[in-house]
């Protein structure tokens, strides 16, 4: 049952996307969040809308796939969508209803950014393999550790959390298994009770972690592992032409994007 | 031959605990030799294990690897990038979403060139037969496949002595078959120095010599065949010898005669059979 979390989940392919490098993904990411908060009118959303839809064409992920992944957040964006037609003040759609016309254009928008943000970002995670984007991370943040950020030992931390993702969730199948074998019971019950149910699970789950963790780190260190000083990278990024070109492009998106705000589309 | 690790009367008492783990160790691994550590649960032989790359240190004597002092905090990764450990489970060494990367690790920590990493990952995934599976996730592949990923992962460090503690202990009969080979091979064809801590008496057959821990003690220390011969230490060590082993003796108490020891199940045969030639004609 737990074997169909696709958070963060990496697609491999060989498109233009999956080639880029992964900071200039990663900085085109935020470019992109930035530009869809620009999105003020019909026309703004239209335009972020066929920006994905291209970047969308281009990786080769399938709307399906993209969808399973929006899916979770399906109530949410529900959420928002209604709230959002109620609390809108303007023209009632009717006499005396509290729904009004600019509320279900808001809705609407507010829906349609949600699920932009969502594909933008995935395909983020879809087209690059978690150790290029920590390692992305960590190039783009260096300039920090002359302030003493401690850069290297944060992605280190998010690429081992990311190796130990599958690890762990294999690890709680067994013991929910071993746990259902002595007749627990997650199914059933009020919504407390399962929650409660669900310590028997946590418990083993979370000692079993930290002894993981344990032998992690005595086995770092026997293969001389000492903190990112000295360190080099048997895989070398570097930044191509289309990488650059990419980013030209991201920056003319954004301030084609702040125009149309100016513009009030 | 010379002695790449000298133990030289270690005690070693784990935080906490009253009894000593080790009690004046005395021991010296010689230079491409394939010694094999016995040893029932709480033996021993784990603690003696992490003393050779200085995640223990001794409370008392001293352990030296190449020269270098254990203890010496200086040259702590002098040590360490010359003695390799493989531990017993593969899922909590493993760092890397795929395998190639795990097998760079170390030479990347030692920050060697980025063109002499790939050429080592290259090597090292050859030399363990895991080439073809190099872009693979590790999560996916079988324990002894993992368990040679591991191995790879500490040959690209280009170690002169690779430890491995009990690495087949969570493995099934074919894994524990492939990663035994494996460091066999390794010790053979390369030269590399293996130690090999483990609790399956068949893993130790083919080694140079065998050491049986016991409560923190040597309790023997010789050619697998002439520590396997005595049976009565090996009852009292609570240790099973291997069949080949109790075969032979049993057949030598019946009064038959055995020249020399051959502990595989090949050489074993072969033996009792020229006896029965011999005793026919």
């Amino acid at each position: 049952m737990l074997k169909n979390v696709t958070l963060g989940q990496y697609f491999p392919g060989d498109t233009v996307v999956h080639r880029l490098d992964p900071r200039t993904k990663l900085i085109l990411v935020i470019v992109y969040i930035i530009a869809l908060f620009q999105a003020a009118g019909w026309i703004g959303y239209a335009a972020v809308t066929v920006v994905t839809l291209l970047c969308m064409a281009l990786s080769q992920i399938k709307p399906s796939t993209m969808f399973k992944g929006v899916k979770p957040m399906l109530f949410i964006i529900a959420l928002t969508a209604l709230l959002n037609i109620f609390y809108t003040t303007g023209t009632p759609v009717r006499p005396g209803w509290i729904v009004t016309w600019e509320g279900i254009a808001r809705a609407f928008q507010m829906m349609l950014r949600i699920v932009l943000l969502i594909t933008g970002t995935f395909l983020l995670t879809y087209t690059t393999s978690p150790i290029a984007l920590t390692d992305g991370l960590e190039r783009l943040l260096n300039p920090l550790k002359k302030l003493h950020v401690p850069v290297h030992e944060m992605t280190m931390m998010m690429s081992m959390a990311l190796r130990f993702i599958p690890t762990l969730i294999a690890e709680t199948d067994k013991i929910m298994s071993a746990q259902k074998a002595r007749g627990a019971d997650f199914e059933t019950g009020s919504l407390i009770s399962r929650a409660k149910a669900l310590l028997p699970i946590l418990v083993p789950l979370f000692v079993s972690a930290f002894k993981r963790a344990d032998e992690l780190a005595v086995a770092m260190e026997s293969r001389c592992y000492h903190g990112g000083e000295g360190r080099t990278r048997m895989k070398q990024m570097h930044m191509a032409a289309r990488d650059y070109a990419a980013l030209v492009l991201g920056a003319l998106f954004l301030a084609g994007m702040i125009v149309l705000k100016r513009l009030g589309l | 031959m010379e002695p790449v690790i000298v133990f030289e009367n270690v005690h070693y008492t784990y935080p906490g605990d009253e009894l000593e783990s080790l009690c004046g160790v005395d021991l010296q691994i010689e230079k491409s030799s394939f010694v094999a550590v016995l040893g029932h649960n709480g033996s021993g032989k784990s603690t003696l294990a992490k003393h050779m790359n200085a995640i223990l240190v001794p409370d008392e004597g001293r352990v030296t690897v190449c020269g270098v002092d254990t203890a010496d905090e200086e040259r702590i990764l002098d040590v360490r990038r010359r003695v390799g450990m493989v531990f017993q489970n593969p899922d909590n060494q493993i760092v890397a979403n795929v395998v190639e990367d795990d097998v760079a690790f170390a030479p990347e920590n030692l920050g060697v060139e980025p063109a002499q990493i790939r050429r080592r990952v290259d090597e090292a995934l050859k030399t363990v037969g895991m080439y073809e599976l190099r872009m693979h996730a590790p999560h996916l592949l079988s324990g002894g496949q993992k368990q040679r990923v591991a191995i790879a992962g500490v040959i690209a460090m280009e170690p002169e002595i690779i430890v491995l503690d009990e690495p087949t202990a969570m493995l099934d009969p074919q894994g524990r078959a492939e990663v035994v080979s494996t460091v066999t091979r390794l010790c053979r064809e390369k030269g590399m120095t293996v130690v090999l801590i483990t609790h399956h008496m068949d893993e130790c057959i083919g080694a140079d010599r065998l050491i049986i821990m016991s409560n923190g003690h040597v309790a023997a220390d010789g050619s697998p065949e002439a520590v396997f011969a005595d049976l009565s230490l090996m009852e009292r060590e609570g240790l099973t010898v291997p069949e080949t082993a109790r075969l032979l003796h049993d057949l030598r108490a019946a009064g038959m005669e055995l020249p020399d020891e051959r502990l595989d199940i090949d050489g074993c045969a072969d033996e009792i059979a020229a006896q029965f030639l011999a005793s026919e004609s």
